[in-house]
């Protein structure tokens, strides 16, 4: 598939947001502390430039509201309506945290059960669709909502060792770090597993059962319906990642998984103001992790269409 | 509204005949020809006149070759949506301007309401539609709908224009929920079946496969050169004549 760069930064980008506002929410970081005020304004801006960017690659954003009212079937939709619904608890725990330096636990508390249901949605997007077997499984969702997690956590035990670092004598922030550990291996151990699956499992679609002339023995694209590419070849298509599929992943491993490791084991040990600089890196290096992973997600995913192109499987 | 009609009155659809397609690509001319100019906006062409020529169609031609050897064969084969009764790319719309019709089954794409997002394209196994680049919005086969209950042009005229323009006759309309129906007769008689039926996506529109043929003939396929040149079977004339050529050394 086509990996459309909005797309990719915004499940990448608001998984992040959205995972750090669980962690906001369910009280893990401080929102009446330095640390948890700056986390809400990363949220809000990690979720706002994700939704935003999610439009650009619309052929008509300016009705893109339309899309709010289709809830009943479309997980896009559903998608939508829920990120929207999210920003009124998160909006007013962001209040309370910036203006009156307090942690309003149950607009947190709702807010945190709307960010794990919009990433939720995100993922069932992908997670539906029967035409790209890879996408279709419930390891898709684990990896989307684990991923948002780790990243949260990632922030939020950064933020966390910068408070502890101005006040010297707390060190319970360091109960984040075993956390963001268990929700990081955990996606990875998740994406392992999908990675597998891609490998092994292929869709039940042939290029016989496309044209259901497998009676007549192999069947063999002899000539394309036109020379040049379609809209349906670019968009379904795309080739570039599977060629360079090992080296992305390797890549997408070390940022996403190795760098962020390695800095929190580090940080269980070096006093809190080096912590906080070594996790909110780790974080970053995470995020670029995540944005290789993703963008292969896309494109690597093989749609059935390509059966009429001439692949034989999907 | 993006949820499925329960069920449909009539199941309005195409079936084609793969017997005797020639692939001359007609239909697909006169699809584009009709639906840009008419049922909302035109389809585009990117570069028309350039080296890379691109544009939206709502029906192409592929060609397949089965089997093997002798026994091959080249099948034509076009395509255009087949109007599920369980349409995946109703369902993931998000803004309701994807539909079937309860009336007739149609699908159709109200592009008032389309925001071009395209996850329509991607939950659709068959290519069926595509998004128009210009106009920004998703395009597809409306089974002509603007020509079928038209009542200004000729009565033979009120069938898409794919099915109107097929010199080989290997287009048919009709409604496949009525089991008299011509369409719905030609598929009992001659297998028509579902393209990716493991999809689960009900296609209304049905394919008849290439029909069964005589066993390889004797003047080709695998046999050695001095068995088909053999001359044994030669009767009547040219038993004679080829006997009498032989006795002359």
């Amino acid at each position: 598939m086509h990996p459309a760069f909005s797309v990719i930064a915004f499940t990448s980008l608001s998984g992040m947001g959205y995972g750090l506002a669980v962690v906001l929410g369910v009280g893990l970081l401080n929102g009446a502390s330095l640390g948890g005020q700056i986390g809400y304004v990363i949220a809000l801006l990690l979720i706002s430039a994700g939704l935003a960017s999610s439009t650009f690659h619309l052929g008509h954003p300016e009705r893109a509201v339309l899309a709010l009212t289709q809830w009943r079937s479309s997980w896009l939709s559903r998608e939508g309506v829920l990120a929207i619904i999210t920003f009124l608890p998160l909006g007013l725990a962001a209040l309370g945290s910036l203006f009156f330096a307090a942690d309003w636990q149950p607009a947190g508390w709702l807010a945190a059960a709307g960010a794990l249901a919009t990433v939720y949605c995100t993922a069932m997007i992908y997670a539906s669709l029967k035409t790209v077997q890879q996408w279709a499984s419930g390891l898709t969702v684990a990896v989307y909502l684990l991923f948002g997690l780790a990243g949260g956590l990632l922030l939020a035990s950064g933020l966390a060792a910068m408070d502890a670092a101005m006040v010297p004598a707390d060190e319970s922030w360091r109960g984040l770090l075993p956390l963001a550990l268990v929700a990081l291996l955990g996606g990875w151990v998740a994406k392992a597993l999908w990675w597998r699956r891609a490998g092994q499992e292929h869709s039940a679609s042939t290029i016989e059962s496309a044209t259901g002339l497998g009676h007549l023995g192999k069947v063999r694209l002899l000539e394309r319906p036109h020379i040049e590419e379609n809209y349906l070849t670019r968009e379904m298509g795309f080739r570039v990642a599977r060629k360079h599929a090992v080296k992305l992943r390797r890549m997408a491993l070390l940022f996403g998984l190795v760098l962020p490791m390695v800095a929190l084991l580090i940080a269980l040990f070096i006093p809190d103001g080096f912590a906080a600089v070594l996790l909110l890196h780790a974080a970053l290096s995470h995020l670029l992790g995540v944005l290789i992973e993703r963008w292969l997600f896309f494109a690597e995913a093989r749609h059935t269409v390509m059966l009429y192109y001439g692949d034989e499987r999907a | 509204m993006t949820s499925l009609p329960q069920q449909t009155d009539k199941k309005l659809g195409l079936v084609i005949d793969l017997d005797i397609c020639v692939g001359c690509h007609a239909c697909v001319v006169s699809c584009k020809e009709w639906n840009t100019g008419g049922y909302g906006a035109a389809l585009s062409d990117q570069d028309p006149y350039g080296d890379h020529v691109s544009g939206s169609w709502l029906n192409r031609v592929h060609s397949y070759e089965a089997g093997e050897g002798a026994n091959a064969r080249v099948v034509h084969f076009p395509k255009s949506c087949l109007h599920c009764d369980d349409a995946p790319c109703v369902t993931v719309c998000p803004t309701g301007a994807s539909y079937k019709r309860s009336e007739d089954g149609i699908v159709l794409v109200n592009e008032d309401r389309c925001i071009g997002c395209g996850l329509c394209a991607w939950a659709c196994p068959y290519g069926a539609r595509e998004m128009d680049v210009a106009e920004g919005v998703m395009k597809k086969c409306t089974l002509c709908v603007d020509r079928i209950y038209n009542d200004n042009i000729p009565e033979e005229d009120r069938v898409p224009a794919c099915v109107r323009s097929c010199p080989a006759n290997a287009r048919h309309f009709g409604d496949l929920a009525d089991p008299g129906s011509e369409v719905s007769l030609m598929v009992l008689a001659r297998g028509g079946f579902d393209l990716m039926p493991e999809q689960g996506t009900k296609p209304v529109n049905k394919y008849l496969p290439p029909r069964e043929r005589p066993a390889e003939p004797s003047s080709c396929g695998k046999r050695s050169a001095s068995e088909r040149e053999s001359t044994a079977d030669a009767t009547g004339f040219f038993r004679w004549l080829d006997q009498a050529l032989e006795r002359m050394g």
